[in-house]
């Protein structure tokens, strides 16, 4: 007879089928053409990319599209040097908070081409694209931002979104 | 969590939709008096506990819900048993112990006085009633599961069979 049972596999899963609603979806049309859209609060005037359906402040619809970028700057980041289950980028890497030219509001990517220790608030960062043939609406088709060797930002340019 | 964008489609109103998948591979430890149940199912024998006051709990239970003790008596019991309450199932969703339509039972089997939860594979709601007999269907390869009893049967008597065969 074999051994008493000591453990059971008890998986779950759930299948969902996920609505991006109609204002990211004009944010996710964009990135398969290769343009960074976002929304403007027509009470506020703030920029929201990626698009949400309504202004955090103040609590209208967002209005028109607006494209932004693509260029950015890193506002805020961290250098990820710990190993965790489902990685799928080497380490250590850089996870930066990035203010697209245009946006009011930071998008979280990943830097790349340059050494970590060399990363800065204020650096100016462009995004990298996939090939064309791969793009589906979804942020991955920016594969990583890398340096524009651009001079820094001012830090009073980004300093409202610490 | 995955789900492929690539399978996206675009909605009338212009939104893109695509499938998501939230998936937890769990694995637990039963501890020992779930361990002594799920080991007697994969021999085909069903056992439960049996409380101070003389009542066999099916499936066990790991304290006794009177007195709060560890329960460590143990009876067999048997692998058939009466409905007590059921809700028929008409669209069964993935994992369900069933995927035609199927009875959702607590069943107590004979010689338990608390029911356990299964699935009826009576066909049709209408051949399921309230005290009705069925049985254990033995899952051909079993692991130690409750799955390893794959759901219980009416027990067939003429009457049954006239009653349900249109």
């Amino acid at each position: 007879m074999s051994e008493d049972v000591l453990r059971i596999r008890t998986p779950i899963g759930i299948h969902y089928r996920y609505s991006a609603g109609p204002n990211a979806s004009s944010h996710l049309r964009g990135l398969m053409e290769g343009k960074f859209i976002g929304k403007r609060c027509p009470s506020c005037t703030l920029v929201y990319m990626p698009p949400r359906s309504t202004c955090a402040k103040c609590g209208v619809l967002l209005g028109e599209d607006v494209e932004v970028g693509p260029k950015g700057t890193i506002t805020t980041f961290c250098i990820v040097n710990v190993a965790f289950l489902g990685q799928t980028i080497k380490i250590p890497y850089v996870a930066a908070t990035i203010l697209i030219d245009g946006a009011d509001l930071g998008m979280q990517h990943l830097i790349q081409e340059c050494e970590t220790s060399d990363v800065r608030m204020g650096m100016r960062v462009e995004p990298v694209w996939k090939p064309r043939e791969e793009w589906q609406p979804s942020l991955a088709n920016i594969t990583h931002f890398r340096p524009t060797g651009e001079p820094d930002a001012d830090f009073d340019s980004f300093s409202g979104q610490l | 969590m995955s789900g492929a964008t690539s399978d996206y489609t675009i909605a009338p109103d212009g939104s893109f939709t695509a499938p998501l998948e939230l998936f937890y591979p769990y694995k637990r430890t039963v501890g020992p008096t779930l361990s002594r149940f799920l080991t007697g199912l994969r021999d085909q024998r069903v056992e439960g506990t049996r409380g101070k006051d003389g009542r066999v709990h099916v499936p066990p239970a790991e304290f006794d819900p009177v007195t709060g003790e560890p329960m460590t008596e143990w009876a067999e019991v048997g692998s058939q048993g009466s409905v007590v309450s059921w809700s028929w199932q008409p669209s069964p969703v993935d994992g369900n112990v069933l995927q035609h339509p199927f009875a959702w039972a607590l069943i107590r089997l004979d010689g338990a006085d608390t029911a356990l939860l299964h699935g009826v594979d009576a066909g049709r709601s209408d051949a399921m009633t309230t005290g009705m007999r069925v049985r254990a269907r033995w899952a051909e390869e079993r692991t130690g599961s409750i799955t390893d009893i794959a759901c219980f049967e009416p027990v067939t008597s003429t009457a049954v069979v006239a009653r349900g065969g249109s």
